[in-house]
């Protein structure tokens, strides 16, 4: 082993090939490297191949209804930009374009979750730090609703919603049948699960932090606001980005509430472009709304996923 | 002398009304989360326990419509005797189907998690960095995406996993690709035929294990990586083969990260609307269908709000004997010592 000195480059080459760390140290032999390595090149293929033929459908210029052959290379034959253009324009049968579909899901999306973590971090701060009688049962209550499946509450909020019926003029506002029916339903789900994800990291900011303010002159309350809300940011953060991504991609609530187009939600959408409904949509259409679907927070997600996935949110997202 | 009296009992007024302040104070955090979850929460949860022994249907949705009869316990008697009348419907075979569904992805996505975890912590692994960030994909595209796109790529004429195999059997051994067009989706005999399992499971689960591995090989790297250098040090050292090594380091020290993430990976699978709603729809014959997929379509489709309430209430027990049963298990390997 070389002393402090910084190895040269053909020793480092030669430390590759025999696969060795970057110190030297001792590493694999030839032949299990290779073995690896064609066993993670295989799995690399596998999470690549729905990738790739989905992106390569959306670019596909042969403007066809079905892919007739196998194309993983988005590049081969050239691109074309016309099934995004179609898409953009109306993708469904519905007279609805996507700018109105993204519209109402990100309105959806974002006050569920503004709401849930506003709402959420008061009492996940009572659950983290203060004691009072019935913490126990409270704290039940909230992990009953987490337990539970978003799609069990259903048939009550279905109905309960679909009482409330006013009358405007010519027509009656229906809360079922309206995005703030489905915001609601939504929020009854995603409040619990925001309660708790920020209970959990309010958990791990030290408590010592809270007394030298109370020390210092400060109320309980001020310490609240000025020391640990300010420290707890980065889980608002994160539990309004996965409430915002599970609600932009809801389905189930809102095609079981929605009647009105104009009201429609980017999974309705794209349901319909799939399946039963799919026999006249391109599937180069399907393949460019999905994208246009899944990119926006696909690449946060990529971005933040390091801070929470295996830790932080265990708990993930309330399906 | 009378009035340093009244100061102190004025005073100790002032200290019992700021008692009850500091004891009043946490309800004032609770206050707002539990207001709005009273109402749009757990009323409806009770509501639907009352609609539950009702016959709640479409006609009492009509506004000022009259109240349901009560139908005592029959909602639950017929969910269980398969007297529905869904074509099909078998809760005991579904409720099975349920449960083998959930620990044969969890059992895979754990396995083959771990060994990879394995394989990539691997000292003087070529392109480490270069597999870690791409395996990530599967847990950073939306679930109900995949579905949609797998979904399509099950197509038995058009798809990419019979084009995919054609070309494989085109290449390695010179088949016709006519031989390639498995409904994998739709057809109704056992693959296996000693397996009541139709080929819509098989194309369930290969999807799933898609989603689910990375997951299971991130939570095993970071414990993989908090393993200390010096025990397998030590055990070469004793003369301990790599086999050795790894049944009797890595994978007792992998369990209290390997444990938790097992559990959750069981409720989300147990619930796993998304994929099943969308891939298979539950077909064909119902094959597939699971209790929370089942629950929406007696509400979505036979409008059904009484036994749907019923069904969701047997969902919810269903859960919390899964819960505390994985809980129990939990804490029991809490104390095993490594």
């Amino acid at each position: 082993m070389p002393d402090s000195k910084k190895p040269s480059f053909f020793t480092r080459v030669r430390w590759f090939f025999q696969g060795r760390t970057s110190t030297g140290e001792r590493g694999m032999g030839f032949g299990s490297q290779i073995l690896s390595q064609l066993f993670l090149l295989l799995m690399a293929v596998i999470v690549l191949y729905p990738i790739l033929w989905v992106v390569s459908m959306s670019f596909d210029p042969r403007d066809i209804s079905r892919p007739t052959e196998l194309r993983l290379n988005p590049f081969q034959g050239g691109l074309s930009l016309k099934a995004y253009q179609d898409v953009i324009n109306q993708p469904t049968a519905n007279p609805v374009s996507l700018g109105q579909l993204m519209f109402n899901s990100f309105r959806l999306a974002t006050l569920t979750g503004i709401a849930s973590i506003i709402v959420g971090v008061f009492a996940s701060y009572a659950f983290s730090r203060l004691r009072f009688a019935g913490r126990q049962a409270l704290m039940i209550a909230v992990l009953t609703v987490l337990m539970l499946p978003s799609i069990a509450t259903l048939p009550a909020l279905f109905v309960l919603l679909n009482k409330v019926q006013i009358d405007i003029g010519n027509s009656v506002f229906n809360l079922r049948n309206s995005l703030i029916g489905v915001g609601l339903a939504v929020l009854s789900g995603s409040l619990p699960f925001a309660i708790w994800n920020m209970k959990g990291y309010l958990d791990t900011i030290p408590k010592e932090l809270e007394e030298a303010a109370l020390i210092d002159g400060c109320t309980p309350n001020e310490a609240f606001f000025r020391v640990t809300l300010p420290l707890s940011t980065p889980v608002l953060a994160v539990t309004f980005f996965l409430g915002f991504m599970s609600t932009w991609t809801e389905f189930a609530t809102s095609w079981l509430f929605l009647t009105n187009p104009k009201d429609f939600t980017l999974m309705m959408a794209l349901y319909n472009m799939v399946g039963q409904y799919s026999n006249s949509t391109p599937w180069s259409h399907f393949a460019a709304m999905s994208i246009l679907i899944a990119l926006p927070v696909t690449i946060v997600y990529l971005f933040v996923q390091r801070y929470f996935v295996g830790g932080l949110a265990i708990g993930g997202v309330k399906g | 002398m009378t009035t340093l009296a009244q100061s102190s009992t004025a005073s100790k007024k002032e200290a019992h009304k700021k008692s009850i302040w500091k004891t009043l104070n946490p309800y004032f955090y609770l206050l707002p989360a539990f207001l709005i979850m009273g109402v749009i929460t757990y009323y409806p949860m009770l509501y639907q326990v009352w609609m539950s022994f009702t016959d709640y249907g479409v006609k009492n949705l009509r506004f000022n419509a009259p109240l349901p009869n009560y139908v005592g316990l029959a909602n639950y008697i017929n969910i269980l005797t398969n007297q529905l009348g869904l074509s099909y419907y078998d809760f005991w075979r579904m409720l099975g189907f349920n449960l083998f569904w959930t620990f044969s992805n969890v059992i895979i996505h754990v396995t083959l998690g771990i060994f990879i975890a394995v394989i990539l912590n691997r000292q003087g692994l070529w392109f480490k960095g270069f597999y870690r960030a791409l395996y990530i994909l599967p847990i950073v595209i939306p679930q109900i995406i995949v579905a949609n796109i797998f979904r399509n790529m099950f197509d038995p004429d058009y798809g990419a996993i019979n084009q995919g195999l054609a070309a494989l059997g085109k290449f390695f051994f010179g088949l016709s690709p006519d031989l390639f067009h498995i409904h994998w989706i739709d057809q109704v005999n056992y693959p296996v035929s000693w397996l009541p399992l139709t080929l819509s499971y098989y194309a369930l689960l290969i999807t799933n294990v898609w989603l689910g591995w990375p997951f299971m090989t991130i939570v095993a790297s970071g414990a993989l990586q908090s393993i200390p250098k010096d025990l397998y040090e030590a055990a070469r050292i004793d003369g301990a083969s790599e086999s050795q090594q790894f049944w009797r380091i890595t994978l007792p020290l992998l369990r209290p990260a390997m444990v938790p993430a097992s559990v959750y990976g069981i409720v989300m699978t147990f619930n796993l609307f998304s994929l099943i709603y969308f891939l298979s729809g539950g077909g064909p014959l119902r094959q597939t269908e699971i209790l929370i997929t089942t629950a929406y379509r007696l509400i979505n489709e036979q409008r059904l709000y009484g036994v749907a309430a019923a069904f969701c209430v047997y969902i919810f027990f269903i859960l919390l004997a899964l819960t505390l049963i994985t809980n129990a298990i939990t804490r029991a390997t809490e104390s095993y010592d490594a």
